[in-house]
């Protein structure tokens, strides 16, 4: 269920993106304008090499634009230096990644951990939020497990227990079901809208999966480094 | 910090093959220099020992007779010794420091072996002492680290006649078989042409003898090897004494042992002083602890300058420069295989933390999205540098204590630089706190300079760029 429309929590003005690719200079964004509204299930879709990811990661203040400006829940990235924007992105931003991305050496329970250290939460504190989480992705009882001792399905519940443990005001996630099979993709997907809705937490997805895209309460459809529509809901 | 360790230790964990090659390189460079370290220490130690057994710490002479007294002892005689000793042995600052203050009578000359068919002479360095003081400073064992010397009996303060030579003046002078000593073979006849023609010299030495035991009222006749000295009074005339060679003193250096005599301080002192004052060239201190040299030298260069005296103050370092060398060469080699082991060490660490990087390139781009600044990054790698080093170098330490245990109770000997005697070979760990610290320490400081370019690389890596690593 959507949400109404609120205001824009990202805002981007003609981002041009370029990668030296030896001594060819690519361009992966060409003069993006678009503003994001918060609290809301978010797509960016389009075929592979599209830009969807260079997008995200500039929405997820982990690359600079080339030229153009980026606002982040109002602040303007830019004007960062690299340990602000590291603050920044601990309190404002979570991430769920397609390889899930977990560090293998920690248990779930220390993986959602985590980021609640890194803004120096009180360690009771940490440790309800952490349980909390922990069940609210159905895994309470696999806290004590390594990643690899996980199925893939599990291992993305505690990329968005991680995700959503510090309360972000936007996660991003960048083809969260690629690696999982349609059922389980389905149901993480599903319960990625359930917290979205609990927790009234914006949700940016790039992807390309048919059954996500079903999810979408807007839907920016990029080609070629540029926004070539921008739907209300799923694209048809 | 505990989340850093503790990402450091399970990393180290699961990476075990790797860990354990590099754990093993830190631990032999650590068992390398505590080994090493551990000889060394108790070299210097049975050095130390067996210098302030002969020498003791601290000696006391005539100004000038350390540079230039060897050419003429008995002109840098002190005069009224026994008061300075008194004077020194009674200075409340001094006095519990002291376990042996003694004089010595230093002294040059000619010694020969005239008895029989015997007619061999040579020069001589020979030192008179207070026999029971000898045995109380070859009683000095502060670490345990020298020879334990039983009473020696071949000399005694009420018999002024005895002394023992070294092993070189035993066989220069055709004493080893009266001495019945082991590996000294008589010396090879020499054809009759070789043997130089006229009057021996022995002959006028021999004389004098003669006319001094004459005028002492002293039989000739000895029932021990007996030598003659011969040597100028600090009159400057020849003047000669027996002494009956109850045994013989070996010397580490084979010129010292060629020329050693050691005799009671009184004979010396007749032979040096004749009728005249008596004097000591050197008034010797033995101290209970070697720590307490800069003090006591204080205290005493104090007390002569207040009395007046134109004396000066040697320590045995000074007096036996050898000292200085063996631990001058034996610091060089210490710092030589330091160096190499820390280089190994260096290379070691640097190899294993770049794969680790190399391998983790994913996991950086991760942490940094999710808000790990790069100096958290670079702490995390180079704290998992220094843990390897400190789990290498504690196995390095435990492992250099047992092989340590094993050697000391595998009943090996070793003649050590200047020694005459074999002594069993130690290798101490358990006082040498600062050598475990210092190698414990420098090698985890290794270990972290060889964490801190892969560490800083990590930590620079676009996190874009780590997010895409596969």
């Amino acid at each position: 269920m959507a949400t109404a429309k609120e205001a824009p929590i990202v805002r981007l003005d003609h981002v041009v993106k370029t990668y030296r690719a030896g001594s060819i200079e690519v361009e992966a964004l060409r003069g993006i304008s678009l503003d994001i509204p918060a609290n809301r299930f978010t797509m960016v879709v389009g075929p592979s090499g599209s830009g969807k990811t260079t997008l995200l990661n500039l929405i997820g203040c982990i690359d600079a634009p080339t030229r153009g400006t980026v606002e982040v829940a109002g602040q303007p990235i830019a004007a960062l230096d690299d340990n602000r924007l590291s603050d920044f992105r601990a309190r404002n931003i979570g991430f769920i990644f397609q390889n899930f991305s977990l560090v293998p050496v920690l248990s779930a329970y220390e993986n959602v951990e985590y980021p609640l250290l890194l803004v120096g939460m009180a360690a009771a504190e940490r440790r309800r939020r952490t349980l909390a989480m922990l069940e609210a992705v159905g895994l309470a009882a696999q806290a004590r497990q390594r990643p690899n001792e996980l199925s893939g399905g599990q291992k993305q519940r505690v990329a968005i227990a991680r995700a959503l443990v510090k309360g972000p005001q936007m996660v991003l996630a960048d083809e969260p079901t690629a690696n999982l099979d349609t059922a389980t993709g389905a149901a993480i997907i599903e319960l990625m809208r359930k917290v979205q809705e609990d927790s009234h937490t914006t949700f940016i997805f790039s992807t390309h999966d048919p059954h996500v895209m079903s999810h979408a309460d807007e839907t920016f459809t990029i080609r070629d480094g540029a926004v070539v529509a921008h739907t209300e809901g799923a694209v048809a | 910090m505990m989340l850093l360790l503790k990402i450091a230790l399970r990393n180290i964990l699961r990476n075990r093959r790797r860990s354990l090659m590099t754990g093993s390189a830190v631990a032999v460079g650590a068992l390398a220099v505590l080994l090493f370290g551990a000889f060394q220490s108790f070299l210097f130690l049975g050095l130390e020992t067996n210098l302030v057994q002969r020498t003791g710490h601290l000696s006391v002479f005539r100004s000038g007779y350390f540079l230039y007294g060897a050419g003429n002892p008995s002109a840098y005689g002190i005069p009224d010794y026994k008061a300075v000793m008194d004077r020194i042995a009674k200075d409340p600052e001094i006095a519990p420091l002291i376990a042996v203050i003694t004089p010595t009578q230093s002294l040059v000359g000619i010694a020969g072996n005239f008895e029989g068919e015997n007619d061999a002479s040579k020069t001589f360095l020979g030192v008179g002492v207070i026999p029971s003081d000898r045995d109380r400073m070859r009683q000095w064992n502060a670490y345990g680290a020298g020879r334990v010397w039983g009473r020696d009996t071949r000399l005694s303060d009420d018999d002024e006649q005895r002394g023992l030579v070294g092993g070189g003046v035993a066989r220069i002078l055709n004493l080893c078989g009266a001495l019945k000593l082991d590996n000294c073979p008589p010396a090879p006849a020499l054809p009759s042409d070789d043997v130089a023609t006229g009057a021996p010299a022995s002959a006028d030495i021999t004389d004098l003898v003669n006319r001094e035991a004459a005028s002492q009222g002293k039989p000739v006749a000895q029932a021990m090897p007996r030598i003659d000295l011969l040597s100028a009074t600090a009159g400057g005339a020849p003047n000669v004494v027996s002494l009956e060679v109850s045994g013989v003193d070996p010397q580490g250096v084979k010129e010292l042992d060629d020329s050693y005599v050691v005799m009671h301080l009184a004979l010396a002192q007749q032979l040096v002083y004749g009728r005249g004052e008596h004097r000591a060239t050197g008034i010797v201190l033995q101290l209970k602890s070697t720590s307490d040299v800069p003090v006591v030298r204080a205290r005493l260069e104090r007390l002569i300058k207040d009395a007046g005296l134109n004396l000066e103050v040697r320590d045995f370092r000074e007096i036996t420069p050898f000292y200085g060398q063996v631990v001058a060469l034996f610091g060089s080699i210490f710092l030589f295989i330091s160096v190499i082991m820390g280089v190994i060490v260096l290379f070691a660490v640097v190899n294993t933390m770049t794969m680790n990087v190399m391998e983790r390139t994913n996991e950086i781009g991760t942490t940094r999205a999710i808000g790990v600044r790069r100096g958290g990054i670079r702490w995390q790698f180079i704290a998992e540098g220094a843990l390897l080093g400190a789990i290498g170098a504690t196995a390095g330490l435990v492992l250099a204590i047992i092989a340590a245990w094993f050697v000391n109770r595998a009943g090996i000997t070793w003649l050590p630089p200047g020694n005459a005697n074999p002594i069993p070979l130690r290798l101490e760990m358990s006082g040498t706190g600062r050598l475990i610290a210092g190698t414990w320490l420098g090698l985890v400081l290794v270990a972290i300079v060889a964490a801190l370019v892969p560490a800083n690389r990590a930590a620079k890596l676009p996190v874009v760029d780590a997010l895409r690593h596969v």
